[in-house]
């Protein structure tokens, strides 16, 4: 019989112990490291985030193109359905929407667009296009957090050819650091958060990139908002 | 498991001479060293956060056994599971128990250096649960019986040849004269076969870069996605973790993040980086039902308060093999071990025992290239040296290698001696060789310079010139 994981539990960390030649922490150690962990502090951030919102929203739309994103700008959401329609067009890709049932993306009126199909929910393996949810952008690196929900399901980022973020400018920030804080603010840790930086990719064979791995091989993003927040 | 670390020598030996292989390596050295060094250009901060990494790492080491009960309660409070495993036989054995309880038949694999640690492959087999690798590389390594020669490109030492073979003998419901025009089509069959096989999955195996002791959360980094679908898709998903991915908080899992992927492949940031807390929650439309994280020592609680104590910051980028002379000559099979490089050859010793595996501090030039490029500064080849001093103090180096050093050792305690036999060498070699500037060969030597030229002494000794040059002052 193995031991138990209890009993295994108490031989590691007394192997640990033994290691750094002490016993369990003092009680005054252990509340300064749960200190530390509820302050969360944050170390170094690049300067290249270091822009007024204007300079961010550029930063960002440069940084995802570079990584295979495709990027459209739309002024408000009502614009959306024929946005989309033009860009399925425009790559030869079916018609057919899976959405998720997120209230921004719910309230729209896709009857708007008669090409388009549409149903709501998470993915299923044979759907071609999702349209997800963006909850931030991050300049950074160019990068969406997309984290689960009732409204935001993961398999929409996972299972389709061609995946379309929809974002609002507004949530485009600097640093990873802003993102976590905006989720921490909206609630306990989703259960998946997902960093995603252009579409799936693999350099397995012979270290030549080719996109399209097993995620989806096309990734848009369309941004939401006023025209007079880009600096260009 | 697979070790034939023993057999080092004539592994490489082997290795020397597979053309398929050497063609594979030429191909990688300059894009290796050239992307990451791009991606270090790319961001000012860089060297600054190298420092912040390990004090991150240092100070997680320092206070582990409290990182660790702190991500196993945040893991519970968020309806999961936590195993802790001494050992590889109790990590298989936790994996296992999951895998009967729910009566699985698949499980799908994202790539884990962990399970090719512990063996998880055949040991699933065995009992009749059918393992399936899902990242590209691991994916060919499977159909070809193969281990990984990378930790974070598995198959790179295979030819696009080797590619279109084994799944034309793998993939027979096919038709047998399909072509493969481009590599891109390689990869879409791979893509085609194995979305079926993430559909039918019972339980999902992936591995983690980090688990955060703040939240509960096991992260994976991929470009793929294949993780994401092995995590998503299935009813359970298994996390393999060894008990030194624990950090504190996503604050400080992002600094590191900064450091990882463009030490790794020189992206600024890869394609995925998931982070996981427990099972579905209500109201979600996905995701699995339970979530275990299979938490592993095998040997490394032993590291803490050694001389190795520093080798459990690595946060496998690959770097230090990537940038290696001797890992970019003989590639990563010749280890005999999934970590191979500079890393590996610390690292190995430590969990599979230094009289398997004391060859392999051995195979460094000690150019001190990996430290140079280590996004967490382990002073690699100051461990290297322990490891080989250990191995002469526990009479596990060999005969010869032993009998030189007695024979140098008598010399140098015998400085005048020392100082008249170097110089007549010196002198009579360089004499020798003035032609040339080179030995093709040597005498007693002639192993050494099969494959290399022995540069020949200018005629005086350092002891000489120094003394020389001290007078003329």
């Amino acid at each position: 019989m193995n031991a138990t994981s209890n009993d295994q539990r108490a031989a590691i960390l007394a192997a640990i112990r033994r290691g750094l030649g002490r016993g369990a922490l003092p009680a005054d150690q252990s509340m300064m490291l749960q200190a530390r962990i509820a302050a969360h502090p944050r170390q170094i951030i690049p300067a290249r985030v270091a822009l007024d919102h204007a300079g961010l929203i550029d930063l960002f739309v440069a940084n995802a193109t570079r990584e295979f994103a495709t990027i459209d700008h739309i002024q408000d959401r009502t614009a959306l359905p024929e946005a989309i329609a033009t860009y399925l067009r425009a790559q030869n890709l079916p018609m057919e929407l899976t959405i998720a049932p997120h209230p921004t993306l719910e309230h729209i009126d896709w009857s708007a667009n008669t090409l388009l199909t549409t149903r709501f929910g998470r993915a299923a393996a044979s759907d071609m296009v999702s349209v997800q949810a963006g909850f931030a952008g991050i300049a950074e690196t160019g990068t969406l957090m997309l984290p689960s929900g009732a409204g935001t399901p993961t398999t929409l980022n996972l299972l389709p050819d061609t995946e379309i973020v929809v974002l609002d400018t507004n949530d485009i920030v600097g640093p990873y650091e802003d993102a976590f804080d905006r989720l921490r603010q909206a609630g306990a840790m989703p259960r998946n958060v997902m960093l995603v930086t252009g579409p799936s990719r693999s350099a397995d064979i012979e270290r030549t990139l080719e996109l399209g791995a097993h995620g989806p091989r096309r990734l848009h993003i369309v941004l939401v908002g006023a025209d007079d927040q880009r600096s260009e | 498991m697979l070790n034939t670390s023993p057999d080092f020598k004539e592994n490489v030996r082997h290795a020397m001479a597979d053309a398929g292989l050497q063609k594979a390596l030429d191909r990688a050295k300059k894009p290796f060293a050239l992307s990451r060094a791009n991606a270090v250009a790319g961001l000012p901060e860089f060297e600054a956060l190298r420092e912040t990494a390990k004090g991150i790492k240092n100070h997680t080491i320092a206070h582990l056994d409290y990182y660790l009960e702190a991500f196993t309660s945040q893991v519970e409070s968020k309806g999961g599971q936590v195993h802790w495993c001494r050992t590889a036989e109790d990590a298989r054995n936790a994996v296992l128990g999951i895998c009967q309880r729910v009566g699985a038949r698949t499980a799908t694999k994202g790539k884990s250096m962990i399970s090719e640690e512990i063996g998880l492959n055949d040991f699933l087999a065995e009992q009749g649960i059918e393992p399936i690798e899902t990242d590209l590389g691991e994916y060919i390594l499977q159909l070809r019986n193969e281990a990984p020669s990378h930790i974070i490109g598995p198959a790179f030492h295979l030819n696009r040849e080797d590619w279109e073979e084994s799944f034309r003998a793998a993939h027979t419901h096919l038709p047998a004269d399909r072509v493969f025009a481009e590599k891109r089509d390689i990869q879409a069959e791979a893509r085609a076969v194995l979305r079926e096989k993430f559909l039918a999955a019972d339980v999902g195996i992936t591995g983690a870069n980090f688990l955060i002791a703040e939240t509960g959360t096991s992260i994976i980094v991929t470009n793929e996605g294949n993780g994401d679908l092995t995590q998503t898709l299935p009813r359970v998903h298994i996390v393999l973790a060894s008990l030194e991915k624990v950090v504190p908080t996503i604050e400080d899992t992002l600094s590191l993040l900064r450091v990882l992927a463009r030490s790794a492949t020189g992206q600024e940031f890869s394609v995925y980086t998931t982070f996981s807390t427990g099972p579905k929650r209500p109201g979600d439309l996905d995701g699995p039902e339970e979530y275990h994280v299979v938490l592993l020592d095998n040997g490394r609680s032993n590291m803490v308060g050694s001389e190795f104590q520093d080798m459990l910051r690595c946060i496998r980028c690959s770097a230090c093999m990537n940038h290696c002379p001797v890992y970019l000559t003989v590639g990563g099979h010749a280890y005999g071990s999934m970590y191979s490089g500079p890393m590996g050859s610390v690292l190995t010793p430590a969990i599979f025992g230094a009289d398997q595996a004391h060859l392999l501090p051995s195979a460094s030039t000690f150019c001190g290239k990996c430290e140079s490029v280590c996004p967490v500064k382990i002073p690699l080849t100051g461990m290297m040296r322990h490891w080989r001093e250990r191995a002469f103090e526990r009479n596990l180096s060999p005969a010869t290698g032993r009998y030189g050093i007695g024979i140098w050792g008598f010399f140098a305690r015998r400085p005048a001696l020392y100082r008249a036999v170097t110089r007549i060498a010196s002198w009579s070699l360089g004499l020798a060789g003035r032609k040339r500037g080179s030995f093709r060969s040597l005498p007693l030597a002639g192993a050494w310079t099969k494959d290399r030229d022995m540069p020949a002494p200018e005629g005086e000794t350092f002891f000489a010139r120094y003394a020389r040059e001290q007078r003329s002052r």
